[in-house]
């Protein structure tokens, strides 16, 4: 490792002490809680969405958050190590690529993902919300459109 | 005026802030770096000191600059650079600098040598627009057009902006932030990008345009271990320096 790449890791250490990123991946559902700071308030904004895309590149990862926000899609790319946003997995999906960018093209039933069962077995599984194994991507996400404004 | 330092360029990374903002920075490696030799104005008409950094084989030295480094009892340097200084700026032989030198939050400037492109033509070159891409345009899309006018002055001016070698020749970048400075590992993080490979050699001073803070250590920020000459100068300095990081 040189030294530019140490120099990473330790950053990557010290934003990563107290936090905990779930594991996750594209064609789960992730609620993304930002701070937002107004003037001298601040305060958390929710966005709520499928993880369309996962760059993995050290410090410099991110993820893209695709949601349908009155019937207009919105996507938003956040860094993954960013000291103001916490990530909560919300359900996983069934997918076959990494990149989800085909969603931008379908709305509707079309653009549902299959949730992923996951076995109760391990230590550090997640427990997804109950739902049916199929839901239409549209109503859940309008459901918790009142507490974002973008 | 100080002195500046010889650093290495080791690359481009980001640093996330407590307040989640992302500052873009250059991270600098300050290996070492020796006063070899220094000009005084007496015997060579100015004042400067000259740095060495890195540290180059012994069998790779010629025996004229073995000789040059044995004066000052330092090992040879792999770079050797001269920074103009002013008279109460001189440093001693062998005095070894410290990244504290340069404060976060001053500007300075960074000198270095461009990545070099190779013959490039004039839209990347000179920023020309070129042809159109269609009307009749054919196979001279990129190409600069007309170069002068007709038969008087029936020549192409001197210094008109034409193709050819582009990079690879010193660039100065004006007012960049210091971000970090880590003594220890002699690291040191400007905001923004510098001109240069990863590996190359860049000069760092501090900002002609812009005011220094009060608090930068004069004539400069020493090593203390290896260079227990001057105890009055780098002894206050190096408190404040260190939390700044």
């Amino acid at each position: 490792m040189n030294l530019l790449q140490t120099f990473e890791q330790e950053q990557l250490n010290k934003l990563t002490e107290n936090k905990k990123i779930p594991d996750f991946q594209a064609g789960d559902t992730l609620k993304v809680m930002v701070k937002v700071v107004e003037g001298t308030r601040e305060r958390v904004q929710a966005f709520e969405g499928i993880c369309i895309a996962r760059k993995n590149a050290g410090i410099n990862s991110s993820f893209t958050v695709r949601k349908i926000s009155y019937g207009e899609g919105v996507e938003r790319v956040f860094p993954l190590y960013s000291p103001n946003i916490e990530i909560q997995l919300v359900r996983r999906g069934v997918v076959r690529r990494a990149k989800l960018y085909y969603l931008r093209g379908l709305t509707g039933k079309k653009a549902r993902i299959a949730e992923k069962i996951v076995r109760k077995t391990g230590a550090n599984m997640v427990v997804p919300q109950k739902q049916e194994p199929i839901v239409p991507a549209e109503p859940e996400v309008e459901a918790k459109e009142r507490s974002t404004e973008e | 005026m100080r002195t500046g330092l010889i650093a290495e360029k080791l690359g481009m990374t980001r640093l996330l802030t407590e307040k989640g903002e992302h500052v873009p920075m250059t991270l600098l490696k300050v290996d070492n770096c020796q006063v070899v030799g220094t000009k005084i104005a007496e015997k060579d008409g100015y004042t400067a000191v000259q740095l060495g950094v890195g540290t180059a084989k012994v069998k790779r030295v010629s025996k004229a600059m073995r000789g040059h480094f044995a004066k000052a009892k330092v090992e040879p340097k792999k770079k050797l650079v001269e920074f103009r200084v002013s008279e109460d700026a001189l440093l001693k032989m062998g005095e070894q600098l410290s990244v504290d030198h340069f404060v976060a939050g001053q500007y300075v400037d960074v000198t270095g040598t461009s990545i070099g492109k190779g013959f490039a033509g004039v839209m990347k070159r000179h920023n020309f627009g070129g042809l159109r891409a269609s009307h009749g345009v054919s196979v001279s899309h990129r190409s600069h057009g007309s170069t002068g006018q007709r038969q008087d002055p029936g020549k192409v001016f001197k210094g008109k902006k034409m193709a050819g070698h582009l990079g690879s020749e010193q660039v100065t970048v004006q007012n960049l932030e210091i971000v970090l400075t880590d003594p220890e590992r002699g690291l040191l993080g400007i905001r923004g990008a510098i001109p240069g490979h990863p590996g190359g050699y860049v000069l760092i001073r501090d900002a002609v345009k812009k005011k220094a803070p009060k608090d930068l250590p004069y004539p400069a920020a020493l090593v203390n271990a290896s260079a227990p000459v001057k105890e009055e100068t780098p002894a206050p300095e190096s408190a404040p320096t260190v939390e700044a990081e």
